[in-house]
């Protein structure tokens, strides 16, 4: 256990060092946002309609943008090795590193997200709707990205492939997520989604950084 | 206490090795030796788990090595060719993340006193890039002094440093060998180690 | 019991299997065409004209076969992952590699008759309907599956890593088939739907039948022609294979 909250409280401590590539991050995400209204049209209604989405996509690829960070470095300065030497199974520091990436780089989206869906004229429950959407859906965005960094690493041109093998599987969050919001907007209630969405994590949670760990240990070799 | 039989490699299309075999006591060494492209690094990974042998196995204390993987773990150092250290952390953090990580309790005073035996004294706190390449390596031997590991598998280690820290880490092994510790090496250097020495020769 | 376990292993190595994939080959090649040209026949010949879709519908018996064999595809190439990592055979990871362009292939077949299929039925060239939205997710698993593999050098790494892609892939595309579903009927009011074919004439069912046989006997051909160039190209530094007639020409 030390073990793994050792890796966690590392990585905090590495990414509050290196500011400048968390913050990036966040404001792709504020300007991608920003872009849609530009490129569709100002209209209010329509806007609202398609708040949901937009900022679901956005948070996506923002989310997609740090993932090659999660192994890289450690790949390259040999720190995944001992990593791998460890007695603690890899795949529980596996998991400190996901859940750090998600502290960094998906939790402030969380509280991100409302701020930005305020211009889109969105009401308060459906701000509300959409941080529990995105509290669930990013961790889960992070654990399947873990696999493709992991599957990935030190490839040439990754960054690009690593979003090819990611965005597929990402869709079922992206759909639920999305649909949370949506739903209670048009008064359907979001309880089916946001179930489903939480289902997703778990099943994520299980099995995502056993996939994750053995990809590494193929990288590794 | 370590033991080797029938090891071969294969990497991409080339067979490195085949059929290596070695043993290991208490306060014994192994120096292996090879052209580059031998396939020595491959060796030591694959004592140290990080790579699996096509064929052959290894025994730790009498068991495979694939049936006690974390106890292995746990007795065992590796230091390869990249220092393992966070240029954005302090010496000081890096040695204290790679015992939590290695699953070892490390207190202050050891941390400080390893730092300071490893030559790095008053640049204990300062982020490690700031250090020369021969003060990252430093860093990395320090690791030796507080781990407590059984068996050292040490990949170049010489490599990078000056002709004080060669001494010292000679000095430091051969501590290692007469607390009844073991020790897998690759060095292009001529060494002289106190302890049992053992040679085993890949490629032609 | 023990000496069958055996056998199988024996096959395992590349080199066993060349030869025999050799002479398998030919063979269904034979189906495919003996397969495929009644297929054809009563697709298009035979078949009665529908009253409602006129002679536009007939391409729905490719459609569905392809359909069926990307997503069948798919789960063999998942199969062969699974058994390359419990038994860490090299036969297996090449012939997940084999049989991926062939699936690629009929994903792609599959939206682009389904789109010539579209125009004349709802004057649409797509439709986000939930079938053919799954299809296209993927087939972007089979380009990320493709992706990988060409971009790894280490013909094992590239083996094992594209294996574990591959799984989590199959486990993801009944998420994504039912996730996509339910976003389809949620979303769109009239059921505008490639699933609700009209119902068919008993010609039509047996077209289809014969065509998707036909594209299997297809894809085995491809994947063993496909798998014996993979076999030649890893091995090309072992002396079976030097020895080879066609290399030693």
């Amino acid at each position: 256990m030390s073990a793994f909250l050792a890796i966690v409280r590392r990585d905090l401590l590495l990414a509050a060092r290196r500011k400048s590539e968390v913050f990036t991050a966040l404001f792709f995400f504020m300007i991608v946002v920003s872009l849609f209204p530009l490129g569709i049209g100002p209209e209010a209604d329509m806007l609202r309609k398609i708040a949901p989405g937009i900022l679901w996509v956005a948070a996506l690829l923002s989310a997609m943008l740090s993932l090659n960070r999660m192994f890289a470095a450690d790949h390259q300065d040999g720190t995944l090795e001992q990593m791998a030497l460890s007695p603690t199974p890899l795949a529980l520091l596996v998991a400190g590193k996901v859940l750090a990436h998600w502290l960094v780089s998906g939790l402030p989206l969380v509280f991100l997200a409302p701020v930005l869906g305020i211009q889109f004229d969105l009401s308060a429950r459906a701000l509300l709707v959409l941080m529990i959407s995105l509290l669930l859906g990013t961790p889960l965005l992070s654990l399947i990205g873990a696999i493709g960094a992991a599957l990935t690493l030190g490839v040439r041109g990754g960054g690009v492939l690593l979003s090819l093998l990611v965005l597929p599987l990402y869709v079922p969050a992206l759909i639920f997520g999305a649909g949370a919001v949506e739903a209670d907007i048009s008064g359907l209630g979001a309880s089916g989604h946001l179930a489903l969405l939480g289902a997703q994590l778990a099943l994520a949670l299980f099995f995502a950084p056993w996939a994750a760990t053995a990809a590494l240990r193929i990288a590794l070799e | 206490m370590l033991s080797a039989s029938g090891l071969a490699c294969v990497r991409g299309d080339r067979r490195l090795f085949s059929d290596v075999a070695f043993s290991l006591s208490a306060g014994e060494w192994l120096h292996v030796e090879g052209e580059n492209g031998a396939g020595k690094t491959s060796l030591l990974r694959i004592v140290a788990g990080l790579l699996h042998a096509a064929e052959g196995e290894i025994r730790w204390g009498g068991q495979p090595v694939d049936d006690i993987r974390d106890e292995y773990h746990a007795a065992l150092l590796y230091l390869g060719h990249a220092p393992a250290i966070k240029e954005d952390m302090t010496p000081l953090e890096n040695l204290f993340t790679s015992a939590s990580v290695a699953g070892r309790s490390l207190a202050d005073a050891d941390a400080f006193g390893a730092l300071r035996r490893i030559g790095l004294k008053g640049r204990e706190e300062i982020p490690s890039r700031f250090l020369s390449q021969g003060q990252k390596r430093r860093v990395a031997l320090a690791r030796l002094l507080v781990s407590g590991a059984k068996l050292w598998v040490l990949d170049e280690p010489f490599v990078a440093l000056d002709v004080a820290a060669v001494a010292m880490l000679g000095g430091l092994i051969g501590e290692h060998l007469e607390q009844g510790g073991m020790a897998l090496l690759t060095s292009h250097q001529e060494m002289k180690l106190s302890g049992r020495a053992r040679t085993l020769r890949l490629g032609k | 019991m023990s000496n069958r376990l055996i056998n199988w292993f024996k096959f395992a190595s590349p080199q066993s299997f060349y030869p025999i994939a050799g002479k398998m080959l030919p063979w269904f090649a034979a189906l495919t065409v003996a397969f495929g040209l009644p297929a054809l026949w009563l697709g298009f010949f035979v078949a009665p004209t529908d009253a409602v879709q006129g002679e536009g519908y007939r391409i729905i018996f490719i459609h569905v076969a392809a359909s069926w064999m990307s997503m069948f595809i798919y789960c063999i190439m998942a199969f062969w992952a699974a058994v390359g990592i419990v038994y860490n055979t090299r036969l297996s990871g090449m012939m997940t590699a084999a049989l991926a362009p062939t699936g690629a292939l009929f994903a792609f077949l599959s939206l682009w008759t389904g789109a010539l299929w579209g125009k004349p039925m709802w004057g649409t060239w797509w439709v986000w309907d939930a079938r053919l939205t799954s299809e296209l997710i993927l087939f972007f698993l089979y380009l990320g599956y493709i992706a990988l593999t060409s971009a790894l050098d280490d013909a094992r790494r590239a083996d094992r890593a594209g294996g574990i892609l591959a799984l989590v892939g199959v486990v993801n595309v009944p998420i994504i088939y039912f996730s996509v579903k339910w976003w389809n009927t949620l979303h769109q009011g009239a059921s505008v739907s490639l699933a609700k074919s009209p119902s068919m004439a008993h010609t039509m069912l047996w077209g289809m039948l014969l065509m998707a046989l036909c594209c299997w006997m297809y894809t085995i051909a491809v994947a063993l022609y496909r798998v014996r160039a993979i076999i030649l190209e890893r091995e090309r530094h072992t002396t079976w294979v030097s020895e080879l007639p066609e290399v030693k020409a």
